[in-house]
């Protein structure tokens, strides 16, 4: 099969983005698996790859040269991001607000400075029987996963086989470095207005990127036609409705797949992967 | 005033299920929701604008065509590859100004961007709430978090407490939402998944020296994760002040618009009430013996 890349969002947490990704890709067979959600990352506890590598991602900051610095306070200057304070006899960094820009090294007249490699996370490469599987974590406390998503996009650009991205929650910046590149947005969303409103939110977000999309409602029920109206008039094609049943959830609090406990689940998975292809195709 | 800020680890656990119920439990008080990316709060309270002020959470560089010599430098300096082209795109630009610094015939300048609100409203029975509308794709910073707070202090009037709908995960806006607080809720759920980043949250929020409680939302759907939480908590000195049953009332509210304080008689409320009593001494103890 040839290689594409569709991305699971939903515009905030706790929809079932990782349900509808760990079973899609599991359904499609001989694809790779992405998570993204680099603060939670939550796919494994689904999949339980076989962990074959783990590479830490490193992002450069700053470290004064207390010898050569005259204490210009250049580098402060030129900081727009407060990661650089003078104090009395010298320059202080605070690594979490540094954001790599290198502009403190550049503006230093007197180069006292030096970009020294700091670890903010890492990226787990293995493999779930015949599901390939890639994830990222972040940190405790780091400003931000975007540079660990950088390399996992590397990761990814060439592989010639279908790929899962289990987007970031929300609709900020880092959900749009994981959608980058992608073939189709499949956004998940529940019937209430919480659900609603988080849509909208994510559907915008898409449609800023002009990537082609698709929903999936989870724990549907009664309440549905909130969100089917809604994709009526955007256009968007409803690709699955998950019912809400008590087991499922039970299912997931064990870390079970969906196609993997209940039979109705499996097929509508089929057809998702199904449609979602043709949807691809045009 | 007494702080509270309710977090998660990851969102969906019902973080906002449990602050919109303390909301109509605790009469004095102000709520904040820091949950910029997708506030849902007030879709509940429907709270009335009383205020709306823009935000202006980033910088991001612009090149003037005219004085442009096309020279190349600043696509070559950028760490971003935010410039190709002679062109900034503005997703990928983080406005760190290195462009603007180095370009030889100051053709690049650094431009406020607008790229959400921060709202004050108040219900028709007067409970004030604070949040914020992020726009779609903007940078969901820490920054807003904070204004959301300071607002919500700005207009604390005489309430007795400030109830904070944190942000899910644990990058950096979270511990915007939790920083100063007198005691964090940590809802969770017994789910492998749900704690893991239970255990997450707790890790990223350690250096803060905030106390802690945790709630176990939907705690009878597996009584055996539910059992290993508890058992986590007892070792690492958390109290665990709720443990909240899985009903579908608390669907059936939410498809309704209501708050689970229209359904008295439920045990999901019931169980809230009983958790509030539990976090109101520890507050209340906390807070006077500072």
């Amino acid at each position: 099969m040839r290689g594409f890349k569709i991305s699971v969002l939903s515009g905030k947490g706790g929809t079932g983005k990782t349900t509808v990704s760990v079973n899609l890709a599991k359904v499609l067979n001989n694809s790779v698996y992405v998570d993204c959600d680099v603060e939670e990352p939550n796919g494994y506890l689904f999949l339980n790859p076989q962990i074959e590598e783990e590479k830490t991602v490193e992002v450069i900051i700053p470290e004064i040269n207390s010898d050569k610095c005259t204490l210009c306070g250049e580098c402060v200057k030129a900081c727009r991001f407060s990661a650089l304070t003078k104090l009395i006899k010298k320059i202080l960094v605070f690594d979490h607000l540094c954001h790599s820009c290198g502009a403190c090294f550049e503006m230093c007249p007197y180069d006292t400075i030096i970009e020294k490699y700091k670890p903010i996370g890492t990226i787990r490469k293995g493999k779930a029987q015949s599901v390939d599987f890639i994830d990222g974590k972040l940190n405790y406390g780091e400003a931000t996963g975007v540079p660990i998503l950088k390399e996992i996009n590397k990761l990814i650009e060439n592989v010639d086989k279908p790929v899962i991205v289990d987007s970031p929650p929300g609709t900020s910046c880092p959900v749009i470095h994981s959608i980058e590149g992608s073939d189709l947005c499949i956004l998940v969303t529940e019937p209430t207005p919480y659900g609603l409103h988080d849509f909208d939110l994510a559907v915008q977000l898409v449609k800023q990127r002009g990537i082609p999309m698709a929903a999936v409602i989870n724990k549907a029920g009664e309440g549905d036609n909130i969100i089917e109206e809604y994709c009526e008039k955007e256009g968007i094609k409803v690709l699955a409705k998950i019912p809400f049943k008590k087991e499922f959830a039970e299912a997931y609090s064990k870390g079970k797949l969906l196609i993997e406990v209940d039979n109705e689940v499996r097929e509508i998975f089929d057809k998702l992967s199904t449609d979602a292809l043709e949807l691809i195709k045009k | 005033m007494k702080q509270l800020a309710i977090l998660s680890g990851k969102g969906g656990t019902g973080k906002t299920t449990a602050a919109t119920t303390l909301s109509s439990i605790v009469k004095n008080k102000i709520m904040a929701d820091c949950d910029v990316e997708a506030p849902n709060l007030n879709i509940i309270l429907q709270g009335e604008i009383v205020e709306k002020e823009d935000f202006y959470g980033k910088e991001t560089a612009v090149i003037d065509k005219n004085k442009c010599i096309e020279c190349g430098l600043c696509e070559e300096l950028c760490r971003f590859n935010a410039i190709s082209n002679f062109e900034v795109n503005p997703y990928y630009c983080e406005g760190c100004g290195l462009c603007m610094y180095k370009c030889p015939v100051e053709a690049i300048k650094l431009v406020e961007e607008k790229t959400g609100h921060v709202v004050y409203a108040k219900t028709k029975a007067g409970e004030k709430v604070v949040y914020a509308e992020l726009f779609p794709g903007a940078d969901g910073s820490g920054k807003l978090v904070t204004q959301v707070r300071k607002k919500a202090v700005e207009n604390i009037g005489d309430s007795e407490y400030l109830i904070i709908d944190g942000t899910p995960g644990i990058g950096c806006p979270v511990l915007a939402s939790a920083t100063g607080v007198d005691l964090v809720l940590i809802v969770t759920e017994p789910t492998l998944s749900g704690f893991a980043d239970m255990k997450r949250v707790l890790s990223a929020i350690e250096g803060f020296k905030i106390s802690s409680v945790v709630c176990i939302n939907k705690w009878d759907l597996n009584k055996e994760v539910s059992q290993q939480i508890e058992k986590y908590c007892e070792e690492n000195n958390i109290e665990v002040v709720g443990k909240i049953n899985f009903d579908e009332t608390v669907v059936k509210a939410l498809k309704n618009l209501q708050s689970l304080s229209e359904y008295p008689d439920s045990i999901v409320y019931r169980q809230i009430y009983e958790m509030w009593l539990k976090i109101k001494k520890i507050l209340d103890e906390r807070v006077e013996s500072k």
